[in-house]
């Protein structure tokens, strides 16, 4: 095993698949002479040629559109979109197709493709490079959206993501593409889609986080653990489909939950966490579900971003409240 | 001259100046002295102004920036044919028509600082703020002009994209749009041959861009893109047709990027610096300089005078820039609607709340 950070664990997983199966075709803008603008598909192109590393035209519909055709005739396409910023261009074959295709023809056909993008904010990037917009997407019928929050999950996850027989989504939280090293197993370790992590153990409460945001909860956890409080960490992994019972298991046992999430507050995940636990946890609640989230604005440009994103001093004054109640 | 002088599909490109700085007496536009020697003060200050943006990137002073080096005579020469009614939709890499056409240098770095004050451009100056998604703002140029038609007035819209953009949907249904509806508006590619790593022959099977006019109903020309004049020239017919009632024109100015894509990215692993050098012998200062020696019109100490005075101007503005006050947690929401709505007080509050907390 080989210590590495997210893009290295992301290239390794698709350097395997590509080696397992010749139907695994790479796509999108820069991905195949440049490696990709975070360098994600590095070398892959030089070792798999440029057939199976698609420098695309920059047409985001073009590429999602292609690809499900792919899919269609059971090629593997794994297409990346450069942003998730850039993604909407393409949320029309999203929703009208890849979503659909399955239950529409009743089976007779399916899109078993990857579109993987970084998102996410942290990294002060221009305008429009720094949003989550992960709701819109969990909302979508008929596909899967896993979101990794380290190294080995990000390999673990994409490869079976690769092999599922669905559309899948893969958000990679770009801010900690970088900042965390760990060992990151080869070989068949696979973590299967749309079931959650428990990232750390505790009795007093439950901080459901994903992505970058499970970093900002563990550095609450240990402040929290300083004054005698143990938080346990649930990752979900796949914001759809959501590992329902163990978020509900956490919180029969805690009590109380915090959600924290860097999309937009209405309508997102923590709404949909909150409610779930209204519907199988209710009894069990010692407080209201608390929402530590992005706000309901546009994501501010790099000088105002620490604003907007869940930090330390939120996430502990959301904790404060249910331990308050 | 006649757009159609230059059918793209003939292969017939526009040029005005050759790469020695030798200007065709049938096509050089009848300007003074003075404005040429002007021509040559706004390349020569997007010259400095984008270095200096380099600059302070590298200083960390200046968050990612879109270097324009190699394509400022497409915009200081495009920019020179507008009327003051006229409106200018950019893309990101339009820093030099900005300036040409008055927007102040401290609102131009602000933006790539990371505010959004960088956005805040007057309504009188007719340009607006940046787009980053590549493409999209096609479509608001064809709509901004189909508006201008409806209101009969006089104005035409001036839009700026790559070569890049014109594979994304969003443009070809502003063509689609702008073509049916015969709105006034000038489509302005800069092919500067790559769009991040992808050379344009990847980026389109088609020959020409400028070709692509055609197939919208409208008339296309492929410019020498570092050729001042020919973007003068191609742009002043392009907004005549487009006032006289005929309709869009497609420009393709095809130039070169010197720099990187942003600063960012690291051109050195998709393209050879021998093509960079090779097309630096062809950059419209270079060019722009030999026409003006030629005609007795430049000497190096005018050149230095006027480079101190330009390099003056914006080191002072990025000063004033980087002094500005930063954004307040308030600024987050309080342009969000025009009057905030109650969810979005309370999450304001709930910010500063936690921000007096500490
Ligand atoms: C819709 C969209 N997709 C991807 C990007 C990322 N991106 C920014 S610029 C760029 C290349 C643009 O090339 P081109 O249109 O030729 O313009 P140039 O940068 O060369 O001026 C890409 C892929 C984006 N900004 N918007």
């Amino acid at each position: 095993m080989a210590q590495m950070n997210m893009v290295e664990a992301i290239n390794l997983a698709l350097r395997e698949e590509m080696e397992r199966d010749p139907d695994v075709i790479l796509l999108g803008e820069d991905v195949g002479k440049e490696g990709g603008v975070f360098r994600v598909t590095e070398g892959l192109q030089q070792r798999f040629g440029e057939n199976r590393s698609i420098d695309t035209p920059l047409a985001e519909s073009g590429i999602v559109g292609c690809a499900f055709g792919m899919a269609l005739l059971g090629l593997k396409p794994v297409a990346e979109i450069q942003f998730m910023g850039f993604l909407y261009p393409a949320y029309d074959q999203i929703i009208s197709h890849v979503g659909r295709i399955r239950n529409r023809t009743r089976g007779v056909y399916s899109a078993p493709m990857v579109i993987r993008m970084p998102y996410g904010g942290g990294i002060h990037a221009p305008e429009h490079h720094s949003e989550s917009t992960e709701a819109l997407l969990a909302h979508t019928p008929g596909i899967k959206v896993v979101i990794p929050s380290s190294p080995a999950d990000a390999r673990g996850l994409l490869k079976s993501a690769i092999r599922d027989p669905d559309p899948v989504l893969f958000l990679e939280p770009k801010r900690i593409y970088r900042a965390i090293k760990e060992e990151v197993p080869e070989g068949e370790v696979l973590v299967p889609l749309g079931k959650a992590r428990r990232v750390r153990e505790g009795g007093d409460l439950t901080l459901v986080a994903w992505g970058a945001m499970v970093r900002e909860a563990q550095k609450a956890a240990e402040e929290l653990a300083g004054q005698g409080i143990e938080a346990e960490i649930i990752d979900p992994r796949s914001i759809s489909p959501l590992d329902e019972a163990a978020i509900v298991e956490s919180v029969k046992k805690t009590g109380r939950c915090v959600v924290v999430h860097e999309a937009p507050r209405t309508c997102g995940l923590g709404a949909e966490i909150s409610a779930l636990l209204m519907e199988q946890a209710l009894l069990y609640l010692k407080a209201p579900v608390e929402r530590v989230s992005g706000f309901d604005t546009v994501m501010p440009l790099p000088k105002g971003e620490h604003f907007y994103l869940p930090d330390l001093r939120r996430i502990l004054r959301g904790a404060r409240k249910v331990l308050e109640f | 001259m006649k757009i159609s002088d230059c059918d793209p599909l003939q292969g017939r490109r526009l040029q005005v100046l050759s790469p020695e700085g030798k200007a065709d007496p049938e096509l050089l536009p009848e300007f003074d002295d003075e404005s040429l020697r002007r021509i040559f003060g706004q390349l020569l200050m997007g010259r400095l102004f984008d270095r200096h943006c380099m600059a302070l990137q590298r200083e960390g002073r200046l968050g990612t920036y879109a270097p324009v080096e190699g394509q400022e005579a497409c915009q200081v020469g495009s920019v020179l044919a507008l009327a003051k009614g006229d409106w200018v939709v950019p893309s990101f890499r339009e820093t030099m028509a900005a300036i040409c056409r008055g927007v102040p240098l401290e609102t131009i770095f602000r933006y790539w600082m990371g505010s959004e004050e960088g956005s805040r451009i007057p309504r009188e100056l007719r340009f607006l703020p940046v787009s980053i998604p590549v493409g999209s703002h096609t479509l608001h140029a064809a709509g901004m002009a189909m508006a201008i038609q409806y209101k009969g007035e006089a104005d035409a819209v001036l839009c700026y994209f790559g070569d890049g953009a014109t594979s994304e949907g969003d443009f070809h249904e502003a063509l689609t749009f702008a073509g049916v509806r015969r709105a006034p508006v000038v489509f302005f590619c800069q092919n500067n041959g790559w769009a991040i790593s992808v050379p344009r022959s990847k980026q389109c099977a088609a020959a020409s861009l400028a070709a692509k006019g055609v197939g919208y109903g409208f008339p296309g020309i492929q410019i020498d893109g570092n050729d001042p004049f020919a973007a003068y020239l191609a742009t002043r017919t392009a907004l005549e047709r487009a006032r006289s009632g005929e309709g869009p024109t497609l420009i393709e100015a095809v130039t070169y990027r010197l720099g990187p894509h942003t600063t960012s990215d690291d051109p050195l692993r998709y393209r050879e610096n021998a093509e960079v050098e090779k097309m630096r012998a062809l950059e419209p200062l270079v060019r722009y300089r030999q026409f003006l020696k030629q005609r007795g019109l430049w000497s190096e100490a005018w050149e230095n005078e006027l480079a101190a005075s330009h390099q003056a101007r914006i080191e002072d503005a990025a000063r004033r820039a980087e002094s500005a006050p930063p954004p307040t947690p308030e600024s987050v929401f309080d342009s969000m609607f025009a009057a905030l709505p109650a969810h979005l007080a309370r999450q304001r509050s709930e910010l500063l709340d936690a921000l007096k907390e500490g």
